[in-house]
């Protein structure tokens, strides 16, 4: 079997006192789309900035494309391309130009005029960086990312702040990325984008990974159960939603009441008499198929955006 | 598969600072018209109608210009790390070296135009006489750019935000420009400010080009000026190289800042040589001398014809 093209064995990073990475190890195949998804300050821009070679590890080893993100130097540089989680370069400086700047670091350089194409900033081609969007500024990031036909491409948070149109031109790019079999690391918190993008997730929690799997296999840890969302009148004070029919879990984040399910409409018709029996009101309920969500619920006790 | 190559990422990345710098039009200000202003007020308030005056306020606008690549791109870096923007070329096959040579690469190229443009407007708007020793202008010009520019990145390397940059800069530029003899001529000053001034680089480029002008001293004669800023290049370069920082948040540590006073070595020993033994004070005296005994401009009420 071919050595992983991204290999991380027992990865710590620490800024002072705080630990954002604590003994990470993961393997990413070739041609494979590996997500690290987790919450803000989980640990995976540090991940990503020391496989981009950006930062240097406490511990532990981390080897892209069989060589040491910080020793390999230009060797290294010219087989990645990376998003950084924000991107800036000058005010005055034009798309084309950014593009044809980064290309002439490389030895491999990919068609400016294809890439201007493909990003759909073609029009935008004689503009100044100032003048984008905040989607055009991505969509630039990601083709500066491309420019050395890169053998591994690493998206930091690539929509994170985007507006769901922009996040969906985005994800189209990585699905083509996907399609080209690129491998691609992306980071995000977005569980959608998990979901849709990635062949396999690991779930990073406070420096850790507390699952690996694809989508579907992590998803069958919650097999069975439906997420039942509610918001009540009034508080439920001694913890009977638990004692429901069917509920295998609940948990309350800010007001809202998460149940895990595995009878859901049991569930409900026992909710709704419990509920008339308290003299208490519902005032939402949404029901969710089993997600990556209820994975990293069930694992940590928290949602994802906490 | 082959490593980028350093001397073509110096170019690609000066091409782009040069086209920055060229769409910055508070950069056009102060590098084109402001030193032209300059040359017009120092004519009006001390040319005394001298067209040998001209030649030794031509050195002094050529210096000003020259030193102003202090400021120029390489305060430019401190931006950009701030900014964020030289993470992303640090994802880049381009190293230290190429942004910072870039810096003086690009710094030069744009004070080449105003360099030509005051030569020609003392030469045949004010009327100088000579045009001075071209070629000792021309390596002074060259080499003191450099320097500056090198002088300006050590500053950035040491300073950890732009306004420490702005405020350290602002410093050491009042000393360059009222100590050098590059706004005041130093034989106006006592001598102990004058034996000091010795010890400055900016000294160095103002007399240098100021007999390049009036003397017409050719580029041997020159050699010392020119000798102790390439020194001052080199020194100056490597420092920040090795201090260079591409992180917003990388700080350099107080110690570090020590590291200006290496790049200040070889001006310690020119300036030791010139106080001990060199001729440099005498040739300024002289220099002062025969200019502001130089007959005035024929005006038109004073020609018989």
């Amino acid at each position: 079997m071919a050595e992983p093209i991204i290999q991380v064995t027992g990865l710590y990073k620490s800024y002072g006192a705080v630990q954002a990475v604590r003994g990470l190890s993961f393997a990413v195949e070739e041609g494979e789309v590996f997500g690290l998804l987790g919450p803000n300050g989980a640990g995976k821009t540090s991940t990503v900035e020391i496989l981009e070679g950006m930062r240097t590890p406490d511990g532990g080893t981390a080897r892209v494309c069989g060589l040491d993100p910080e020793r390999s130097g230009s060797a290294f540089k010219q087989k990645i391309g990376a998003v950084l989680q924000s991107t800036a370069l000058p005010d005055k400086l034009k798309v084309k130009e950014a593009i044809e700047l980064f290309a002439n670091f490389y030895t491999n350089r990919a068609n400016t005029d294809a890439l201007l194409k493909r990003f759909q900033l073609e029009e935008k081609r004689d503009a100044f960086y100032n003048q984008l969007s905040g989607g055009q500024k991505q969509r630039l990031a990601l083709a500066m990312a491309l420019v050395n036909n890169p053998q591994v491409v690493f998206l930091d948070e690539p929509t994170a702040g985007l507006d769901p149109q922009v996040r969906r031109e985005i994800y189209d790019i990585i699905e083509e990325l996907k399609r080209d079999k690129k491998t691609v690391l992306i980071t995000t918190h977005y569980i959608e984008e998990a979901e849709r993008l990635c062949d396999r997730v690991a779930i990073v929690d406070q420096g850790r990974i507390i699952a690996t799997g694809s989508p579907r296999e992590l998803k069958h840890k919650s097999a069975g159960t439906t997420r039942i969302e509610v918001r009540l009148a009034k508080p439920d004070g001694n913890g009977s939603l638990a004692t429901l029919d069917g509920v295998a879990d609940c948990r309350e984040f800010e007001g809202t009441y998460v149940l895990h399910s595995s009878r859901a409409p049991q569930t409900i018709v026992a909710l709704v008499k419990h509920l008339e029996s308290e003299s208490n009101e519902l005032q939402s309920l949404e029901m969710f198929s089993p997600s990556l969500e209820d994975v990293f619920i069930e694992l940590t006790g928290r949602r994802l955006r906490d | 598969m082959a490593s980028s190559n350093p001397i073509t990422n110096t170019w690609t990345l000066t091409k782009v600072r040069v086209r920055l710098a060229m769409r910055n039009r508070t950069f056009l200000f102060f590098s084109l018209a402001m030193p032209l202003g300059f040359l017009f007020f120092f004519v009006m308030v001390f040319g005394k109608g001298s067209p040998a005056w001209i030649a030794y306020i031509l050195g002094s606008i050529l210096t000003l210009t020259v030193m102003g690549s202090f400021w120029g791109l390489s305060v430019q870096l401190v931006m950009f790390r701030e900014a964020g923007i030289l993470r992303r070329f640090r994802l880049a096959p381009v190293g230290a070296g190429p942004m910072l040579a870039s810096s003086i690469l690009a710094n030069y190229i744009l004070v080449v135009p105003s360099v030509t443009i005051e030569i020609l407007v003392c030469k045949w708007v004010l009327h100088m006489q000579s045009w001075g020793n071209l070629w000792a202008i021309f390596l002074l010009v060259t080499i003191g750019s450099a320097a500056f520019s090198a002088f300006g990145l050590i500053v950035a390397s040491v300073t950890n935000t732009m306004q420490e940059t702005q405020v350290i800069n602002q410093l050491i530029w009042t000393l360059f420009l009222f100590l050098s003899g590059a706004s005041v001529p130093l034989a106006v000053f006592p001598l102990w400010i004058q034996r000091a001034s010795l010890f400055m680089p900016a000294t160095y480029l103002a007399t240098g080009l100021e007999f390049a002008t009036t003397n017409l001293a050719s580029p041997a004669e020159i050699l010392t000026d020119f000798l102790a800023l390439t020194l001052g290049v080199l020194v100056a370069f490597e420092i920040s190289r090795q201090l260079f920082r591409w992180e917003p948040e990388a700080k350099v540590p107080g110690r570090a800042k020590l590291w200006v006073l290496v790049a200040m070595i070889p001006f310690i020993a020119f300036g030791v040589y010139e106080n001990v033994a060199g001729k440099r004070l005498a040739q300024i005296h002289d220099n002062f001398k025969a200019i502001d005994r130089a007959p005035s401009m024929p005006t038109k009420s004073a020609d018989p014809r």
